[in-house]
């Protein structure tokens, strides 16, 4: 393998993982403050991919981005409102079977809807655009994608330490009750943590399957689990934790697959979730807790 | 209750079920579809009542089944695809030498092996998945709810790759999975074995270590403080788990008749945490009913769903291929949301309403209706 070979495959690895790293931030943020893994995730990424194969076909891309970008967020905000607000004082588990029955809903609806075959996903004309970089050459989404997802990350960690609802999320993630007490309205918090990762969802849905040209109504299973391992990776609860773990599963996923070992690429992002959780369970970025009995 | 009425009630159950099971065995023709739900709910309700006893009477959200079914699914359709078809199962890739010199050795057995020959196999398959969940469940059993949750559904998802990795093609046959495993000798079969594994459980749950896993689930703290130890009980309940889901899976190869790694993904394990969940989490005849109607409603009774429908030259919109999977997903969300206890809650199925007694104590909680009649 050449020089120019790896390079090139870094630079695929890194833009794979800032997809990743966006939608394991859905991933990181919901399960700071429910503690729930919201199994939805992946399958809001993939509706998103959706939305955008219809909105383009009908608007310019001008248009359909911003769109896209709202249907999801109401989609995630909505599917909060319905299947896990009124299991706000239920067991653990029950909220998780209701994120579970509701990938299976969203799988079935988007099967129901779009057929199981897979659709192809339109071109956005700029991001498809030839760039080089040396003799580094690629279409210029693989290139933004990386830009991007640090970008909107560093907006959102000042969102989350610089602003009132940032405050709240804090504190909401760090004592629900106590938080409760203190005046602040959960139901507000929680949703804008839906919608902020809905919309990160979108954001990534756009840029990683610019990349793959097409979706199937099982398309984000696959992805929406890796990212939760990337939010586990980086320390669950951590956003900057979530997109270093994005950009490890990326690059080493890429890696895998260009040394030959297409068919464990899935299987190695879950040994390293294991062997993670094993010897290090808080994650690179995550904060030591103890269990008070 | 008197204390034989239980049992004769069970007999008389159990010998009308053989009966009833018998005659449609004998006019298969006209019953294939019904045959086919019956067998594919009772394996479905062994691995139900496996992840019942490990979800709901453990409290460990394990998330792995499916890999297990897979472990014994290809272990018992390894060990039974008859020896003179082997080679037309593997004409892409070959089979590894020493699987077939290891089928050709067990040809030799004496007869009554022979005989035993799949229920062996499916023995084979579960012991070889208890070993395997003995292996990870150190390690993995130390992980809390969501976590382990997690790893298992990594673990399952390692054991598919695995499976369907080319470095194994001799064995697994890669993507064209191994197709020509024989079936059942007959519909009473998988009932027999479904019957014996759930009883099983059942007796496991019912003795000091089926205590000792519900203490676990109340409060691991407070077991541990009355002597009870755990990584020894959940190790316990997670391979038992693991043992009869893959002999499930076995079942399931020998239903299927043909398997391939996709099979078992991950919306296999969703499916059975569905059914668990609507039969009530922490009651195994809970599961058993869920097993039932689940792959009834899925398989037959929702049916109509998918066929366009006229109505009095109407024709009803909407109807078409994929909403009876909505409408179903709507069902179990409507489940989940609101009647989260499922089906049986953690109560389990009696002979009790056979007596008077418990009709007029019911009919005593229903003062208001009394009286309007």
């Amino acid at each position: 393998m050449t020089l120019t070979t790896f390079l090139q495959h870094c630079l695929t690895g890194i833009s794979l993982g800032g997809a990743y790293a966006l939608i394991a931030i859905g991933y990181t943020m919901v399960y700071g403050i429910l503690r729930l893994i919201n199994f939805a995730h992946g399958d809001i990424f993939m509706m998103a991919g959706y939305f955008m194969i219809f909105a383009l076909a009908s608007f310019p891309w001008q248009i359909a981005i911003p769109l896209v970008i709202v249907l999801t967020f109401l989609l995630g905000a909505g599917i909060e409102r319905a299947a896990y607000k009124p299991l706000r004082n239920a067991p653990r588990m029950s909220i998780m079977i209701s994120a579970i029955g509701v990938s299976y809903l969203l799988q079935n609806l988007a099967t129901y809807l779009f057929t199981a075959l897979p659709r192809a996903y339109p071109e956005i004309p700029f991001l498809k655009h030839i760039f080089r970089i040396g003799e580094l050459s690629s279409s210029l989404v693989t290139f933004i994608t990386p830009i991007l997802s640090v970008v909107l990350v560093v907006l959102l960690m000042l969102l989350i330490n610089h602003t009132k609802v940032g405050m709240a999320m804090r504190a909401v993630s760090k004592d629900f009750e106590t938080a409760k007490l203190m005046g602040i309205r959960i139901n507000t918090v929680i949703s804008v943590t839906f919608a902020i990762g809905s919309t990160l969802a979108a954001v990534g849905s756009i840029l990683y399957f610019t990349d793959r040209m097409s979706v199937t109504p099982f398309s984000g299973t696959l992805p929406g689990l890796k990212c939760f391992v990337a939010a586990v990776l980086g320390g669950i609860g951590s956003v900057p934790g979530a997109m270093v773990g994005g950009f490890l599963i990326g690059l080493s996923e890429t890696m895998l697959v260009a040394f030959g070992y297409s068919t464990f690429s899935d299987a190695f992002t879950f040994l390293l979730l294991i062997i993670m959780l094993l010897f290090r369970p808080t994650g690179l970025f995550g904060e030591k807790t103890t269990d008070k009995v | 209750m008197k204390k034989g009425i239980p049992w004769i009630a069970t007999l008389i159950a159990s010998t009308l079920l053989i009966a009833w099971l018998t005659s449609l065995e004998a006019n298969k023709a006209n019953h294939g579809m019904l045959i086919s739900i019956l067998q594919k709910s009772v394996i479905l309700a062994v691995v139900a009542c496996a992840m019942n006893l490990l979800n709901g009477f453990t409290g460990l959200f394990s998330l792995g089944q499916a890999g297990f079914m897979a472990i014994g699914a290809y272990v018992t359709a390894l060990l039974t695809i008859p020896t003179k078809n082997l080679d037309g199962v593997y004409y892409m890739n070959g089979i590894a030498p020493s699987i077939k010199a290891f089928r050709q050795w067990l040809d030799t057995a004496p007869s009554w092996v022979a005989a035993s020959y799949p229920y062996l196999a499916l023995l084979i398959g579960g012991l070889v998945a208890a070993a395997f969940a003995a292996l990870i469940g150190f390690p993995v059993l130390r992980l809390k709810s969501d976590y382990l949750a997690i790893a298992t559904l990594g673990f399952s998802e390692i054991i598919r790759a695995i499976l369907a990795s080319p470095q194994l093609d001799t064995v697994t046959n890669g993507s064209y999975g191994l197709n020509k495993i024989p079936g059942f000798a007959s519909i009473l079969s998988p009932f027999l074995i479904a019957a014996v594994c759930i009883a099983i459980m059942v007796l496991l749950l019912r003795s000091s270590y089926g205590r000792a896993f519900k203490a676990i689930r109340e409060d691991e703290v407070a077991a541990e403080a009355m002597g009870i130890n755990l990584l020894k009980h959940k190790a316990m309940s997670f391979v038992t788990s693991s043992f009869f889901t893959a002999i499930a899976g076995g079942m399931l190869a020998m239903f299927m008749r043909s398997i391939e790694a996709k099979t078992f993904s991950i919306s296999l394990t969703y499916d059975i945490l569905l059914i668990v969940v609507i039969g009530g989490i922490g009651s195994m005849t809970g599961s058993i009913l869920g097993a039932f109607l689940m792959t009834a409603s899925k398989e037959w009774w929702l049916r109509f769903f998918d066929q366009p429908l006229t109505l009095w030259g109407w024709e009803v919109p909407f109807f078409r291929t994929g909403l009876r999977m909505v409408i179903f997903s709507l069902l179990l969300m409507v489940v989940v949301l609101f009647y989260s206890r499922g089906l049986m809650g953690s109560r389990e199925f009696n002979w009790n309403f056979l007596l008077p007694e418990t009709w007029k104590s019911l009919l005593k909680r229903l003062p208001n209706r009394r009286k309007k009649a």
